[in-house]
């Protein structure tokens, strides 16, 4: 088997040690350094990334914080004017009900004082109509002529009686 | 591996052109010579596959990463992969402070690994199959670790070979059984590696040589080699991985003790 011929060995382990030695130094001063850079500066990127990700979200959220709060004040502000509007309707209402109410009233009353009136009036011709009625029927009946002044005291008489 | 040789020797010798050991494949080449001293330094073809497995290595890190984007592209997505993958590997097993060990096993892990990677490569040859070479990175990695537990434990290290709450008329036997599976790491470390990529290329070596004995029924064989490449390139990343898990585990031990 060649691999254990010793005559061999020095050449390759001096070599081994040459190549070895050598791909050491070029990786510790050229690769290494240069992989560790890239792998640190794309950690430091997505890093940033993920900050500035973070800081969005953050602002994004305050707007919304602000929106919503900007939103409860409109609603607040409107169902502070509809209520205000809504009271100045009722108030309008019942100021006119109650106008509308004092008209009726007056109306009512001045119908009521003519209806007395009427009726006083009324009455009073049926005292007269009466009287009339009674003197044209004594005379009919009775042939009695009874005036006109007896005929209404009487009559006046009959329906306090009856009243 | 002795029985192998010359039984996949015979059947190589079987057929006409084609006719290798399986072996063949771990025998080094000089390609420029240079003697320092008694010993053969030369420039073999294992150290040509060490040298590109370097080159690719740079490349791929290097090269990859060149434009720095922060959307990688493909080479750049493979080198943060590996360079992610490793940096897990240690978070998982050794914790923060094993962070300072990174470069270090994160070579370790892609030499390795582009060494198997390679060694798939038909006519390239398999660095990582030779006993010597995953010796000498193994028994490094002992030495390292046995050296940073005695930093940072001092003699307090020795109580490592110790199972916690074991009866002390245990000990005799709990401890010889704690010190040779301490020292038999390398070995099992090294051998690991080197057995692995040594059995899958000359499987695949021996079921190829029957492709073209078998005439017309070597499409069969043709298929399992087809199989067993995809298999083998599971292997080589796995054993990278796991030479490389074994080491932040030893690292591990040596750190944080039981």
């Amino acid at each position: 088997m060649p691999q254990l011929d010793p005559s061999t060995y020095a050449g390759q382990i001096f070599w081994l040690v040459i190549s070895f030695v050598a791909l050491y130094w070029v990786l510790v001063r050229l690769a290494l350094p240069r992989v560790a850079d890239v792998l640190e500066a794309r950690q430091r990127k997505i890093d940033d990334d993920l900050d500035r990700a973070a800081a969005a979200k953050q602002e994004a959220e305050k707007v919304l914080a602000a929106y919503d709060k900007r939103m409860a004040e409109g609603r607040d502000e409107a169902q502070g004017l509809l209520r205000q509007a809504s009271d100045e309707m009722a108030a309008e209402a019942a100021k006119q009900h109650e106008t509308l109410a004092a008209k009726l009233a007056g109306d009512v009353k001045a119908a009521e004082a003519g209806i007395l009136e009427a009726k006083t009036a009324a009455v009073r011709n049926i005292g007269e109509v009466a009287a009339e009625v009674a003197q044209s029927a004594a005379r009919r009946l009775i042939g009695v002529e009874v005036d006109a002044e007896a005929a209404g005291a009487a009559v006046k008489a009959a329906m306090r009686g009856s009243d | 591996m002795v029985e192998t040789t010359t039984e996949a020797g015979v059947d190589g010798g079987g057929h006409g052109g084609g006719g290798h050991s399986p072996l063949e494949q771990f025998e080094i080449h000089t390609i420029a010579e240079l003697k320092l001293g008694g010993l053969d330094l030369s420039f073999t073809n294992a150290s040509l596959m060490m040298v590109i497995a370097v080159l690719l290595v740079t490349t791929l890190m290097v090269f990859g990463t060149r434009r720095g984007a922060l959307v990688p592209g493909r080479l750049q997505s493979i080198s943060e992969l590996s360079y992610e993958f490793v940096a897990n590997l240690i978070r998982d097993t050794v914790g923060n402070e094993g962070r300072r060990y990174f470069p270090l096993l994160f070579t370790l892990f892609m030499f390795i690994l582009f060494g198997n990677l390679l060694g798939m490569v038909p006519y390239s040859f398999t660095f990582t199959s030779q006993i010597v070479v995953t010796f000498a990175m193994a028994i490094v990695v002992f030495i390292g670790v046995t050296v940073l537990g005695f930093l940072r434990h001092g003699v307090h290290f020795f109580s490592f070979f110790v199972p916690p709450g074991a009866p002390i008329w245990m000990w005799p036997l709990l401890i010889p059984i704690e010190v040779i599976s301490y020292l038999s790491r390398p070995i099992s470390l090294s051998v690991r590696l080197f057995a692995n990529m040594l059995a899958g290329h000359t499987l695949l070596k021996v079921i190829a040589g029957f492709v073209a004995l078998m005439g017309v029924f070597g499409v069969l064989p043709l298929a399992l080699v087809v199989a067993l490449t995809g298999l083998e390139i599971l292997i080589a990343f796995l054993q990278a991985y796991v030479f490389t898990i074994l080491t932040c585990l030893y690292i591990n031990d040596a750190l944080h003790m039981h």
